[in-house]
């Protein structure tokens, strides 16, 4: 009886890690799938001309997103206004002041706005900036983009500058280096590389979002002239072009899904790559 | 700044002298940080402000009302409420088993080298765009659904209120499995940190009584229960959120079924659909309201998880992060 006992036990603990394992694999099915699935639907449309031209109405066959693309450049050109230097000087706060009440509450608070759903950011943008002006524009839209940008920024800052050994700091005052000239000259420096894989983190966490765009930069088909007006982006054209039943659109979209994908992946490897080397 | 606490005790701060540069430095940073802080008042405030014609008129039945009617200027916004909670719950089911699964796997069974590119995999998951998880749930998984998953529910469990009706294919239930890809990395990730956190005396202990390696794991797992709770619910904060992909999958019809197999809606997708829309004042102000609610739900989980996972990775070096 005993023995039996023991036995089950023994099976039941093979059976429950066979499950780990099985559930492991089950992960890597649903990535497998989307890779194997945006290659191979999106490489048929994926040309110069897409990179080149811009969107044809609807019927005409070819063109291409370059509006789009260059779109998304700039918004997240103009969130990273926002979201560098805030969240880069917060980060800098955290770990050089942020040993005290205020600092764990800032730090709390970055976490949470972190999990602030994406399209509520958008409402936002919207009614700060879309509603005062009357309407869409490039700016709304980069705002919205650099609220995302900011939390993911001031976490990696934080975490990459307490990466730093406390004997540089110490030299550095015992050479009778100011403080401010300590953190710009030295320490930020030697966690630069940190510093630089989080911002790229929220690029491409910023290049990736649709929801707070659609109704804060809307999009457009044509070059933009100002930033004043509503701009195309990639995210928000794939989502148009997908949900439309014209079948040379949803190949396009499926072409921007893989330019996103294969930008998420590059910046990723460059990621692991960089934070490998040095740490 | 950030000195050894042997220093701090051997130079007293008074020794210094007063330095223009660090003060000015010190409360620039200080003022940058507080950004943050602002930041999410604005929100709090700028949403309550704009949608104050909505909470005026409809006050606490807003929450509790199913119709919606924008036609009529009618406002209720509990469908959406619903969806948005079946929706990240099915998540839910579907992820924590898989995620706890894989944690376990990455602790306890994987050889080492393959650690790392595993963990890569899972971060790979975490970082693809909503939109095109959307792409790829309306174009590949909703017509799998509706021809193979979804028939064979309704033939053999079919009379279970929760699988009645006809299989679209977009529903509840193409949500709720879109969800579960995407919040299983959040899950995964912060229950290897929490597993890690566990003290090796704890399964050496369970392993000295003579238990299975499994049962050593279960203890383990129980020693880590609340962070693996915050993990869960920081994947959950990220469910009722998520608003491309469910939007393209769950079929935006704004109703209560029981069945899963039904269309729904969520808040988040009825702002991406709606708001471009709205033409109304009063309608603006409803979609904000919404949002608003979606804000502070979102703000209260998010709370809630990292005061959990925080309360437990505290005195680990993993520090709660994913």
């Amino acid at each position: 009886m005993e023995k039996f006992f023991f036995q089950y036990r023994t099976f039941k603990s093979v059976v429950m890690y066979g499950l780990c394992i099985l559930s492991a694999l089950i992960a890597v099915v649903p990535l497998v799938l989307i890779f194997y699935h945006t290659i191979s639907l999106g490489i048929g449309a994926l040309n110069v001309d897409f990179f080149t031209k811009l969107p044809k109405p609807v019927g005409e066959p070819g063109g291409g997103l370059a509006n789009a693309i260059v779109g998304t450049m700039i918004l997240v050109g103009l969130g990273s206004l926002i979201g560098l230097p805030v969240g880069v000087f917060a980060g800098v706060y955290l770990a050089e002041f942020g040993r005290n009440k205020f600092g764990t509450i800032i730090r709390f608070l970055t976490d949470v706005l972190n999990g602030v759903p994406s399209i509520v950011t958008g409402v936002v943008a919207y009614t700060v900036v879309v509603l005062p002006m009357k309407h869409f524009s490039a700016y709304a839209g980069g705002f919205a983009l650099g609220i995302l940008m900011i939390p993911i920024i001031t976490r990696t800052t934080e975490e990459m500058l307490k990466t730093v050994p406390h004997s540089y700091r110490e030299a550095a005052l015992a050479l009778g280096i100011p403080q401010w000239k300590t953190t710009l000259r030295i320490i930020i420096p030697a966690a630069l590389g940190g510093i630089v894989t989080g911002i790229m983190l929220s690029i491409a966490r910023a290049a990736g979002e649709t929801a707070p765009l659609l109704f804060t930069a809307l999009n457009n088909r044509f070059w933009h002239t100002t930033l004043n007006q509503p701009i195309a982006s990639l995210t928000v054209f794939i989502y148009n072009y997908g949900v439309s039943p014209f079948e040379d659109w949803i190949a396009q979209a499926w072409a921007g899904a893989l330019v996103l994908i294969l930008l998420i992946f590059i910046l990723s490897m460059v990621v692991r790559f960089a934070t490998r080397q040095r740490y | 700044m950030d000195v050894s606490p042997e220093l701090q005790k051997t130079v007293s701060p008074k020794s210094f002298s007063w330095n223009f540069g660090d003060t000015v430095f010190k409360y620039l940073t200080q003022f940058f940080a507080s950004l943050v802080l602002l930041m999410i008042l604005l929100m709090a405030y700028e949403m309550y402000a704009s949608s104050s014609l909505s909470i005026q008129k409809f006050g606490w039945s807003f929450l509790t009302s199913s119709e919606w009617d924008p036609v009529m200027d009618k406002y209720g916004a509990l469908p959406f409420i619903y969806g948005t909670l079946v929706s990240s719950l099915l998540a839910l089911v579907i992820a924590l088993p898989l995620g706890i699964g894989i944690a376990v796997f990455l602790v306890e069974l994987a050889p080492k080298w393959l650690e790392r590119p595993f963990s890569f995999t899972v971060e790979l998951l975490a970082g693809i765009p909503s939109i095109v998880y959307g792409l790829w749930g309306f174009f590949i998984m909703v017509p799998w659904l509706r021809s193979t998953v979804e028939p064979f529910f309704s033939k053999h469990v079919g009379f279970i209120p929760l699988f009645e009706g006809a299989p679209y294919g977009v529903g509840m239930m193409a949500a709720g499995v879109i969800l579960s890809i995407m919040i299983l990395p959040i899950i995964a990730s912060i229950s290897r940190d929490v597993l890690k956190a566990v003290p090796i005396s704890q399964k050496e202990a369970a392993l000295a009584l003579g238990s299975t390696r499994w049962e050593a794991t279960r203890i383990g797992l129980s020693y880590s229960r609340s962070g693996i709770i915050g993990a869960t619910i920081l994947g959950l904060g990220r469910a009722l959120g998520e608003t491309m992909a469910v939007t393209m999958v769950i079929g935006n019809r704004p109703v209560i079924k029981a069945s899963l197999l039904e269309p729904g809606y969520t808040m988040a997708s009825v702002l991406a659909n709606e708001f471009t829309e709205a033409t109304s004042e009063m309608y603006i102000s409803a979609l904000i309201e919404i949002a608003l609610v979606l804000f502070v739900v979102a703000l209260l989980v998010n709370a809630s998880a990292r005061l959990l996972v925080w309360s437990f990775t505290r005195n680990s070096d993993t520090g709660g992060r994913l």
